[in-house]
């Protein structure tokens, strides 16, 4: 899932502070896991909103709301006319969420309400993990499942640099040290001997550091096509 | 000859090879650099000139190399993974080579969070770029050399000659890999190699039996890390905070004792350590060199460039070879 936090609040109101209507907008799959930006998250920072607007003395409507995902269009289109009488939302979902309603909004800013961090897992309740970085060619098969370039500080491919201690990376005592878990977890599946061959230079045109990444499924659009021929 | 380097020349012959450390200020002025050289200077057959060592910005270290290489020192560029890609790294590959560079050491490189240990601000907040890790880059540099290419297949008219080195962090986790590790490294094209600073000479002995079985001491010229000890205090920093490295009891007690026998004088105290210091260092050099498949020691005196000419001496090793026709 993707894993966000929320923004300190002062950040948020130096966002808002200035609008008369405000849509706090949550969305509830990743975000709401991880108790960010889910429907309750909304309400909770529409009221702080509110209070603040009326400590300061600045009129201001504030609402909230909620829908399922803001990723996909069939979620918010239904929403989308109530959406445009504000003059501002106040995302809650991921970036990807608020920059997909931006895009579909018209002339209404979208904000982002909280940050959005990483692709996660949740290993024990509040506490979520980095465990992969999209680089689009996934390698998991030569590193006992663990992921060099996400869990690795240094993103490195040949093992662990000088600086792992006590199993804990050079970075932090709180940080695990990614190649120390690699090395372990294949001694413990006997395929440690993958280790021993050099992994030569990535191509990371397929990570982000290629450009804006798409993935066109020809056979989806043709199908969808298909349907809309007939049923017109 | 692979680059025709001094250090090369020196390990060809079959003495035992020394390098020594020369780390470049947070200055603009040439001068520490030119300093630290004419300290080193016959006291070692090269010199590391680190690469923002502790990810603080100070002279690159391919500019203060040239420096270095003016007062008469030859220098090893040192080069981690951390700040460039490698556009970057064979673009400052060619010109160090084109500036009479010969030797390269290919580091990942103290992440950019490390800011000497938090001691100064540094730029944690610099974007870490790790396009290759260290062997990936020793690779690139054979490339380059021997095939006349560069990384992304194009060629080069005229190769970079660089005699190329890694690092081996011998008592690193997890202990059973790093001789592994290190084959890489060698396979990939390392000709020589500079260890972590070895306090537990028991350690590095029996990871240097696990190299020795693999073959590896005959590919690549294994050079032992001392790390000149200035203070009890640095010992068991060393012992309990620095990654890699562990110093047994007796040697920190050693120092413990040198520094009570000075009494209360401050100065007397700091003397005292330094001489055993000193001590210390000469034993550990005697004692690595021994080890089979060692062929000379990379001596790391910190801002203490003036220790090396007293430890070389006591050591054995000074005179350095020269070699008529260089
Ligand atoms: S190798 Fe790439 S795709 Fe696979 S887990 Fe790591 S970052 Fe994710
Ligand atoms: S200590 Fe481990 S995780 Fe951290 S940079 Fe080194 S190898 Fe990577």
């Amino acid at each position: 899932m993707i894993v966000g936090k929320q923004k300190p609040f002062e950040e948020i109101w130096n966002m808002v502070k200035d609008f008369k209507k405000v849509l706090v907008y949550g969305c509830n799959t990743c975000v709401a896991i991880c108790h960010a930006g889910g429907g309750k998250e909304a309400e909770i920072i529409a009221s702080m909103i509110r209070i603040k607007a009326a400590e300061e003395g600045v009129p201001m409507e504030v609402k909230h709301a909620g829908i399922e995902r803001h990723c996909e269009p069939e979620y918010f289109e239904p929403l989308m006319e109530e959406v445009k009488t504000y003059d501002l939302v106040l995302s809650t979902a991921c970036g990807v969420g608020v920059n997909f309603l931006s895009e579909r909004i018209g002339n209404i800013p979208v904000y982002p309400g909280i940050n959005t961090e990483f692709f996660g897992a949740v290993p024990q309740a509040g506490v979520f993990t980095e465990l992969c970085a999209g680089c689009g060619n996934c390698i998991l098969h030569l590193t006992g499942g663990i992921c060099p370039i996400a869990r690795c500080s240094k993103s490195l491919m040949n093992g662990p640099c000088g600086g792992t201690n006590k199993g804990k990376c050079e970075i932090s005592q709180e940080v695990d040290c990614g190649w120390y878990l690699i090395v372990e977890r294949m001694k413990q599946l006997g395929t440690v001997d993958k280790l021993y061959a050099i992994q030569q230079p990535r191509n990371w045109s397929t990570a982000r550091d290629g450009g804006p990444r798409r993935v066109v499924l020809a056979h989806i659009q043709d199908l969808e096509e298909e349907e809309a021929k007939k049923e017109s | 000859m692979k680059s025709g380097s001094n250090l090369e020349r020196v390990i060809a012959s079959g003495k035992p090879a020394v390098t020594a450390e020369l780390g470049p200020p947070m200055s603009a002025d040439p001068q520490e650099v030119i300093h630290k050289a004419k300290l080193l200077k016959g006291y070692c057959d090269a010199a590391n000139i680190t690469d923002c060592q502790t990810a603080v910005v100070r002279i690159s270290s391919i500019a203060a190399a040239v420096l270095a290489l003016r007062e008469g020192l030859e220098p090893v560029m040192q080069m981690t993974c951390r700040d460039r890609n490698r556009i970057a790294m064979q673009a400052d590959l060619l010109g160090a080579a084109a500036l009479g560079l010969r030797n390269c050491l290919c580091i990942a490189g103290d992440h950019q969070s490390f800011s000497a240990a938090g001691k100064l601000k540094g730029h944690p907040g610099a974007k870490n770029v790790y396009d290759v890790d260290s062997i990936q880059l020793v690779g690139i540099l054979k490339k380059m050399r021997d095939e006349g290419l560069q990384e992304g297949g194009d060629k080069l008219e005229v190769a970079p000659k660089f005699f190329i080195g890694a690092a081996f962090t011998p008592g690193g986790e997890p202990m059973d890999y790093r001789p592994y590790r290190l084959k890489k490294k060698v396979d990939a094209g390392a000709d020589f190699i500079q260890t972590q600073g070895i306090y537990d000479v028991e350690m590095f002995k029996s990871q240097m039996e696990k190299v020795r079985n693999l073959g590896i001491h005959e590919k690549t010229a294994i050079l032992g890390g001392i790390i000149v000890p200035k203070s009890a205090m640095m010992l068991r920093y060393m012992d309990s905070s620095v990654a890699g490295v562990s110093v047994p009891k007796p040697l920190i007690d050693r120092m413990m004792k040198a520094k009570n026998d000075a009494g209360t004088d401050k100065k007397k105290a700091k003397e005292a350590q330094e001489e055993e210091g000193i001590k210390i260092a000469v034993e550990l050099i005697q004692q690595v060199l021994e080890i089979p498949g060692v062929k000379g020691v990379h001596v790391q005196a910190i801002e203490w460039e003036s220790a090396m000419p007293v430890i070389l001496k006591a050591a054995g090793l000074y005179p350095r070879p020269t070699f008529p026709d260089a």
